[in-house]
């Protein structure tokens, strides 16, 4: 039933970080490679070892550049299903296979009843749905709802594949309609914001914003070595000490 | 957006279908039109012909086609299945009064029911197809008041030009429909110039700074995409016509669907010609392309939301 659920229960999703992410794409492969295999599975390639390789994603990083000069930023941004309150990809499906559900409000497809209309594609303004070309269905992100409840995969793994594959913890999962839970206050601290919030859907998902840049005095300050009894007392700087300093200073930039 | 041809010859010739149900009913119930038994199979012929044709290309750009009377379903929020639902019914009232007019002859009572019934489902149907588009919050040239009503009335106005063809190779006045058509393509024109003006006039207000939230930063460009080759949402949202074409085709669009037709029709019905029926041919071909034009651009000129992730700066 394509009509929304009055409320949900929960408001699953994930919060993404850009002051971490890393555009490693670990995401992205973890991704796919579950969900090749999972609940919207195929994830379809066309032409994967050609000129012209395509393929339905769940989650795509983009990198934009932000701002010029000293505090221009280059952002890896991740970006897939941001499991919207009043998504209106579900509102317009004609055949009821897109929905929301009311227990933890994840939007999902249901592939053995989506007509591969791509209607639901044009609705939402985030790109978060992919047509299977292959598979002739609408594909999206699930939140990894084959793994998060699945009780035969250890308690570690039950949270989506790419919070999983994140080596930055740059990606968190947890329920976003609970003020008292850890991503919630991660949020809160952080002042996490909504992708165009004008459209009306209501995301979910959340996104942390890149740290302002620290001017050169800053780093210099912040040196760990700078404060380093050992290295202030000894008077003497070993070679090792000094390239450390280097890496530090390097790596600071 | 990408124009799927599909698409684009089920908007059309099903439009046009519509029209011409709607019309061919409005006629023969007023009594302007004789309800002879050829006439109205022709009639009922064609606007069947032309509505089916149109709903069966519409299932080719599905990637389940077998599956689509599952769109029946959701006629409580979504504007496709409420099309789909008002198209299959407006069959049966459709069916009716063409089951009196071929069969007996007649639409008087109790047919007239049934066309009184057909005649605001025709209308309705075409109706939502255009609600589709203007319900999308995504595409801002779609997003327009006009959209939904232009839809109908390139709908009656090509399906008066399709009736006014048949009525006159039956070689019977056609000066009504004429100028139904005439009225129809009128307003379409002035309708659609505003459109227009509308789509161009409006600011582009949604940045890729907005989009990604990255504003405060200052300008925000796409410096990398996700992927080597360009994606499903590239493809299907991100396609764009150069405003030199765009321009091109508007004014071929206004030539061949607006003024070629009023301009053929206005003869058809004259006293300076023999022929009424080949100025009648003209008319509809000409409207035809023309439609096929305006609806081809209707989707290369609309910009998706989406695009902004993917290098556009606004939309």
């Amino acid at each position: 039933m394509t009509m929304l659920p009055e409320k949900t229960d929960k408001k699953l999703g994930l919060v993404i970080d850009l002051d971490t992410c890393v555009g490693c794409q670990a995401c992205v492969t973890s991704c796919k490679e579950w969900n090749t295999g999972g609940y919207s599975a195929p994830l379809s390639d066309i032409d994967p070892y050609g000129a012209d390789p395509n393929g339905a994603w769940l989650n795509r990083v983009h990198t934009y550049e932000a701002g010029d000069g000293m505090q221009g930023q280059t952002v890896h941004f991740p970006r897939s299903c941001l499991h919207c309150e009043t998504p209106e990809c579900v509102t317009v499906c004609p055949t009821g296979a897109s929905y929301k559900r009311a227990e933890d409000g994840i939007v999902l497809v249901n592939p053995d009843t989506c007509i591969g209309c791509k209607l639901c594609s044009w609705a939402c303004p985030y790109g978060a749905r992919e047509y299977d070309a292959d598979h002739g269905v609408m594909k999206k992100c699930t939140l990894c709802v084959d793994r998060i409840y699945n009780e035969t995969i250890p308690e570690d793994d039950r949270i989506p594949a790419c919070v999983r594959a994140c080596p930055t913890s740059a990606r968190h999962f947890g329920d976003l309609g609970d003020p008292e839970s850890d991503i919630s206050k991660l949020v809160a601290e952080r002042g996490g914001y909504d992708l165009m919030p004008e459209m009306g859907y209501k995301p979910v998902n959340k996104y942390l914003p890149p740290r302002p840049r620290r001017n050169k005095s800053d780093v210099a300050e912040a040196s760990p070595l700078q404060g380093n009894p050992a290295v202030q007392n000894s008077g003497k700087v070993s070679i090792a000490d000094k390239f450390f300093a280097w890496a530090d200073n390097v790596l600071s930039r | 957006m990408h124009p799927a041809y599909s698409v684009i010859i089920f908007t059309t010739a099903s439009g046009a279908g519509y029209g011409l149900l709607a019309l061919a009913s409005l006629l023969a119930l007023t009594g302007h039109i004789e309800t002879s038994r050829w006439l109205g199979f022709t009639l009922f012929g064609v606007a069947f012909a032309l509505i089916t044709l149109g709903l069966l290309s519409s299932t080719f750009h599905l990637g389940r086609p077998e599956r689509a009377w599952r769109a029946f379903s959701q006629w409580r929020s979504s504007w496709l299945s409420r099309e789909g639902v008002l198209a299959a019914f407006t069959y049966l009232p459709a069916g009716m009064i063409a089951l009196g007019w071929v069969i007996y002859e007649t639409v008087a009572s109790p047919w007239h029911i049934a066309g009184w019934i057909s005649l605001p489902c025709a209308i309705a149907t075409v109706w939502c197809t255009g609600m589709i588009y203007a319900s999308l919050k995504t595409i801002r040239q779609w997003h327009n008041r006009l959209v939904a009503p232009i839809y109908v009335v390139l709908a009656l106005a090509t399906g008066a030009l399709c009736l006014q063809l048949i009525i006159s190779l039956f070689d019977q006045p056609a000066l009504l429909a004429g100028w139904i058509a005439i009225s129809g393509l009128g307003a379409g024109l002035v309708m659609k110039l505003l459109y227009w003006r509308s789509i161009d006039m409006q600011p582009k207000t949604r940045t890729a700074e907005q989009a990604t939230g990255l504003g405060s930063f200052g300008a925000v460009r796409s410096l990398d995409l996700p992927h080597s080759q360009p994606n499903y949402v590239m493809r299907e949202m991100g396609y764009a016509v150069a405003r030199k074409h765009g321009l091109r085709l508007r004014y071929l669009t206004i030539f061949f669907g607006f003024l070629n037709p009023i301009a053929a029709t206005l003869l058809a019905n004259s006293q300076m010609t023999e022929m009424p029926a080949v100025w009648a041919t003209l008319a509809f071909a000409s409207a035809g392309l023309g439609m096929f034009m305006e609806r081809w651009l209707f989707f290369a000129e609309a910009q998706h939301v989406v695009t902004l992730y993917y290098g556009a700066r606004t939309a």
